[in-house]
């Protein structure tokens, strides 16, 4: 079964929730790469130029360039699609941002395979795995707009390194107006004891509709938004895992080096137990976003069949 | 308030400054027994003329916010880079013996860890970039600070130098100034032979950048450069330099690009720097 919500592109969420802390925050500066009106930050290009600087699709320089204006007390906020933002400039995120900790805030969208006819090129599936790679960065994956307000809003006070990752489409709203995001803690959505889902991004509606399935079938599941991946919320995975004893990741990413691997790296040092990964398992060509989705086992059904897997491997 | 303390030197103060300095950057690499001698030794003269001729600057307090911002884009070339900044005051001159050392200050290649270091280091092409943000910073700050940032030649190979001087004269950085080390090798062997970078001076006009040529070891010259540099930018310096200079077998050869001398070699060395 799926609920009916209301959807809403988090990249627009993005960008008028950034035009918003102009005033309060003087040190913001946005950094652009020819896909301003695409990441939405030519609202602030139109409204504070001077703050405003673009470069082309040269994201090495975007980089570099941010890192010398983070360098010199400025917060700047470089947007791109994620193909472009992580993998493009890495050295220059690695050398330049993470290993001296800049203040600098990646925010991309595009992320995933819900850029869906453009193909695999433009799908970002590798993204999390890069960016979880890099120590001192902070990698979030907000589930949807009112989420993603309150990321964006963090990114401003917080100090370091930052990458969110948003993507092109409308994602389905599973917060109300009174949520309270908090960077590095998991959320829990939904109290269960029989199995764990763990989910990021655009699997959380996912997530909460298998468990309502599952409920139905008399099994209870605990799901966890872990919109954080890094640094993960270590307490609420092994909390998960020994509360429940069998845990579901599910991720629009490659199955190495995501949400999955976290998870089972934080539950194979602490509390052994069965995980199920729903999760991209290579590339996957050109269609409709909602066709990729099926056909990679991205839906609530692909969810509800791990989690049933799952169960059935606990001890 | 800062206030800026370093010495400035006449340009005989600076020749002296300078073969003091190259003995103190062989000793550095020979006690590390590692290093980028060959580039340290090309670009020790013009150090020497922006630390003690050009660049306002408080070792005592190195983030003084109105500091002219000096960026080592060739960060291999820190020996050189550190000498310079022991003899400015930022660290004592006894520190230099912690390059490359475990938990030492002075990492292999210049980290912000250091005292009066900006910028982290070790991939070439990045310098430019990092130059700008400052220079865009200090116009977002209503500050006139200037910033220079030093590149080898070899590195203008990284397609990462021309996005960045493309987007410095289309976003009118004037108040940022590149400098070459042009010692015409690079690590492997000749800067010729492995990518032609000539005519390196069209290159950079043709990216809309004032460009300046000079002798890299001739300080007045160097300083001269330096002086013209502020009539609107951006400017690139081009110092034609000897890779090894002072050292006679060391000078243009590319053997002495990234390792450090033996212990002979050093000797020998040193009685040609005495």
């Amino acid at each position: 079964m799926t609920t009916n919500r209301q959807s809403a592109a988090t990249r627009e969420t993005y960008g008028r929730t950034l035009l918003t802390m102009a005033e309060e925050h003087p040190d913001i500066v946005v950094l652009g790469g020819d896909l301003n009106v695409s990441t939405f930050v030519h609202l602030w290009r139109d409204q504070y130029p001077d703050r405003f600087f673009d470069f082309g699709p040269a994201e090495q320089n975007i980089v570099g360039v941010a890192a010398g204006l983070a360098a010199a007390g400025k917060i700047p906020f470089v947007s791109t699609f994620s193909v472009f933002g992580t993998g493009r400039p890495y050295d220059q995120l690695r050398v330049l941002v993470s290993q001296p900790s800049l203040n600098v805030k990646l925010i991309c969208t595009h992320a995933g395979i819900l850029t869906g006819e453009d193909g695999m090129s433009a799908h970002s599936i590798e993204d999390l795995s890069l960016m979880c790679a890099l120590p001192s960065f902070s990698v979030v994956t907000p589930a949807d707009a009112p989420e993603t307000e309150q990321v964006i809003r963090s990114a401003a006070t917080m100090q370091g390194p930052l990458y969110v990752r948003l993507p092109r489409a409308a994602t389905p709203v599973v917060h109300t107006d009174g949520y309270r995001f908090r960077m590095g803690e998991g959320e829990v959505m939904r109290e269960g004891s029989d199995v764990s889902i763990i989910a990021c991004g655009s699997l959380v509606a996912p997530a909460l509709d298998a468990a309502e399935s599952l409920s139905g079938q008399g099994i209870q599941a605990r799901v966890i938004n872990l919109h954080t991946l890094a640094p993960a919320d270590e307490p609420a995975i092994i909390a998960a895992a020994h509360e429940t004893g069998a845990i579901v990741t599910a991720e629009e990413h490659y199955v190495h080096g995501g949400l999955g691997s976290i998870v089972a790296g934080v539950v194979a040092r602490n509390q052994p137990v069965p995980v199920e990964m729903v999760a991209l398992h290579g590339y996957t060509g050109s269609g409709p976003a909602n066709e990729l989705m099926a056909k990679n086992g991205l839906t609530a059904h692909g969810v509800e069949q791990a989690a049933l897997r799952a169960i059935k491997r606990k001890r | 308030m800062a206030v800026v303390t370093q010495p400035m030197l006449t340009v005989e103060e600076m020749r002296a400054a300078a073969l003091e300095s190259r003995r103190e950057i062989l000793k550095m690499i020979f006690d590390a027994g590692s290093g980028h001698t060959g580039g340290s030794l090309s670009e020790i003269d013009i150090l020497i003329s922006l630390y003690f001729g050009v660049l306002r600057y408080d070792p005592g307090a190195p983030d003084w916010p109105e500091r002219d911002r000096f960026v080592l884009s060739k960060g291999h070339a820190s020996p050189g880079f550190y000498v310079t900044l022991a003899r400015a005051g930022y660290f004592p001159a006894s520190e230099l013996s912690s390059y490359r050392k475990t938990d030492g200050l002075l990492q292999g290649h210049a980290h912000p860890i250091t005292p009066g270091v900006e910028m982290n280091s070790g991939s070439l092409g990045m310098g430019l970039s990092f130059a700008l943000g400052h220079a865009l910073a200090a116009r977002l700050d209503g500050r006139n600070y200037r910033v220079f940032a030093l590149l080898g030649d070899g590195e203008c190979q990284e397609g990462e130098v021309w996005e960045a001087a493309m987007s410095a004269a289309h976003h009118g950085a004037d108040n940022l100034t590149a400098i070459i080390d042009r010692n015409r090798i690079q690590n492997d062997r000749f800067t010729d032979e492995v990518m032609t970078l000539e005519p390196l001076a069209d290159r950079w006009r043709d990216f809309g950048w004032n460009v300046i040529s000079c002798d890299g070891h001739e300080h007045a010259d160097v300083l001269h450069a330096l002086s013209e540099a502020t009539d609107g930018g951006p400017t690139v310096i081009i110092a034609d330099t000897v890779k090894g200079k002072g050292v006679s077998f060391m000078e243009n050869n590319p053997g002495f690009h990234g390792r450090a001398p033996t212990a002979d070699e050093y000797e020998a060395a040193l009685k040609e720097l005495a």
